[in-house]
């Protein structure tokens, strides 16, 4: 799980996260909504230790980020980033292997081999697995970069998956495809944390949202609780209207018509 | 997926092989593969009767043999670097000559040609014959110790900045290294054009074992990092996630490259394409898995520059071409092959 204590990260006098607190629990998705600007990219960098908070603290399973080492947090922790492009082209199949590095040497082990092939099942690449990965559309691409994620910590009891925006550049069957999968993750006990966009996947997918204006926090809770026009409001500068759902708890979340 | 790299790896040791025996036996001085054999049995004391001329011999120990490890080594020493460079740059265009290990190894070269300073009279006193390489080392060393610091920020390494400041102190170093040819004299002139142009003539057995160490750590260490450097082609941050140190990793492939290329560049002048091609041709070949790329590019770099050398030395005996001259010649017109290759690949959906 992971704790997060009046998070601060500063350039000059800039505050661009500022004094965040929140926690997501092993079988938890948490959903982080924003406009751009807001500090959500800054706040998965902070997370996964790419830059260092200028104050507060972040607990991983109750231990300070900073006193893990590189290896060990690789195989507690996994990060899909938002921009994914391969210098050198490589087979879907070695590059779900590279998700596996952290775990062997030189050569990968039986265990490595069966987790590979196991994830790209999950993932439904299982047919691209010779393929070019530069020759893959951009959903296949994506599905393949999730495989190689899923693969670094598979195996790993309760582990943390970070998520910056894995729906991004999709068609809506692949971003209902990865929010599912990304789901399953976090009911199999996985801690999941997401950057979206979407409000109504947000809420109809994550067990709380986080809503962030300006590095700070504008709402934090259950959906059904986050969710209302004023929270959006403030988050977002836009007008929205509610409404109910079938078979939903939390309202969807439409554009206010001009006027109205 | 490793049985298949060790497969291809064992072609390229026999390719290298064969390109030994033939260096060896083509030249001046002809040499059968069987005087070749009986002289490798009768000096490693397997037999007793030497089948083979006292000339040959003195001509394949001294002068022949020394050429041929002296362009392995320089060869292996490019290839090897040229392949960790783009991996660790994360562009294929990339080569030692970029970040500046070239151009700051040639100044010093120059500068000790032309200037005659002190510091390079006290060093020529000192080291003799080996002042010119060391000089060149030196060059090496401190421009790609400048292009790393412009690059660095906050004790992070900005690729890009790296890659620009290579540019910059490049073109600074040609403007300098033009200066100092426009102050030459006839004899300094025909000097810095012959060690610019690259040549394995002249090689020894001090020449080789002074550059055999700064290679062969190098192509020991490098493959290590061929993990690392696939992850890299991910990108940085990616890497970074996925627990590779990368501000190590930066820092030893960079000084490591360094250390092989201003060493060969030092003994061998510029000899340029080899660092550039030979992790491209087998990347196309056989796949961007670094675990082949960085020992394959070792191999195939002795290989083929020990063949330019060949071709160098023989195809206009008794006169010689420098080698540099003729990889550029073979070279460029492969690397425009790959460039059309690659794009049209890329253009199959």
């Amino acid at each position: 799980m992971i704790k997060v204590r009046n998070l601060q990260y500063k350039v000059g006098t800039r505050k661009l996260v500022d004094d965040l607190s929140f926690e997501v629990k092993s079988g938890e998705l948490l959903a982080v909504l924003g406009a751009n600007g807001a500090g959500k990219s800054t706040l998965m960098k902070l997370l996964c230790r790419e830059i260092q908070p200028s104050a507060g603290h972040i607990l991983l399973h109750g231990v300070d980020l900073d006193s893990y080492k590189l290896a060990e947090l690789a195989r507690t922790r996994a990060v899909l980033s938002q921009h994914n492009t391969l210098s050198v082209s490589f087979v879907v199949e070695e590059l779900v292997m590279m998700g596996r590095y952290p775990h062997f040497d030189q050569r990968p082990q039986e265990q490595d081999l069966k987790i590979v092939q196991q994830v790209m099942e999950e993932t439904g690449i299982l047919h691209l697995a010779g393929r070019d990965y530069n020759t893959l559309s951009g959903g296949e691409q994506q599905r393949v970069q999730l495989s190689r994620v899923l693969a670094q910590i598979y195996d790993t009891q309760k582990a943390c998956l970070l998520l910056d925006e894995p729906t991004n550049g999709l068609d809506l069957l692949y971003q209902q495809q990865i929010m599912e999968l990304a789901r399953s993750l976090a009911d199999r006990g996985f801690c999941v944390v997401c950057i979206l966009h979407d409000i109504n996947f947000a809420s109809r997918f994550a067990d709380k949202i986080l809503m962030l204006k300006e590095g700070k926090k504008v709402a934090y809770g259950h959906p059904i609780e986050v969710i209302s026009c004023e929270n959006i409001h403030e988050t977002f500068s836009i007008k929205v209207k509610l409404m109910p759902c079938e078979g939903y708890s939390c309202p969807l979340v439409v554009p206010a018509t001009v006027g109205s | 997926m490793s049985k298949k790299n060790g497969l291809i790896l064992l072609l390229l040791l026999i390719f290298l092989l064969v390109v030994v025996v033939l260096s060896s036996c083509i030249g001046a001085v002809r040499i059968s593969f069987s005087e070749l054999m009986s002289m490798f049995s009768y000096y490693t004391g397997l037999s007793n009767t030497a089948r083979f001329q006292d000339q040959q011999a003195a001509v394949f120990l001294n002068i022949r043999l020394p050429r041929v490890v002296l362009g392995l080594l320089v060869g292996a020493a490019l290839g090897v670097s040229g392949a960790v460079i783009q991996g660790l740059f994360r562009n294929p265009l990339a080569e030692p000559g970029l970040i500046g290990i070239s151009a700051g190894a040639t100044l010093f070269a120059v500068m000790m040609i032309v200037l005659e300073l002190n510091f390079f009279r006290a060093l020529l006193g000192a080291l003799g014959a080996y002042a010119l390489s060391i000089a060149a080392f030196i060059g090496a060393g401190l421009t790609t110790l400048i292009v790393y610091r412009i690059g660095m920020k906050n004790g992070k390494t900005n690729i890009t900045s790296v890659l620009l400041a290579g540019i910059a102190i490049n073109a600074l170093a040609y403007s300098f290294i033009g200066l100092l040819t426009y102050m030459s004299t006839e004899a300094q002139l025909r000097n810095i054009v012959f060690w610019n142009l690259g040549s394995l003539g002249g090689a020894s057995w001090t020449m080789v074992s002074t550059l055999l160490p700064f290679v062969l750590v190098p192509v020991l260490v490098l493959p290590f990092m061929a993990k690392a450097l696939n992850a890299f082609a991910l990108g940085e941050a990616q890497a970074l996630h996925m627990g590779i140190n990368i501000k190590r990793v930066k820092f030893l492939v960079i000084i490591l490259a360094t250390m092989a290329v201003g060493a060969s560049v030092a003994v061998a002048g510029v000899i340029g394409f080899i660092g550039l091609i030979i992790p491209h041709i087998l990347r196309m070949a056989f796949g961007a898995d670094h675990r082949l790329i960085i020992p394959g590019s070792a191999l195939l770099g002795a290989a083929l520059l020990c063949l330019a050398d060949l071709v160098a030395r023989t195809l206009v005996a008794p006169a010689e071409l420098p080698i540099g001259i003729l990889t550029a010649i073979i070279g460029t017109p492969v690397f425009i092959y790959i460039i059309i290759s690659e794009r049209n690949k890329r253009h199959i959906p």
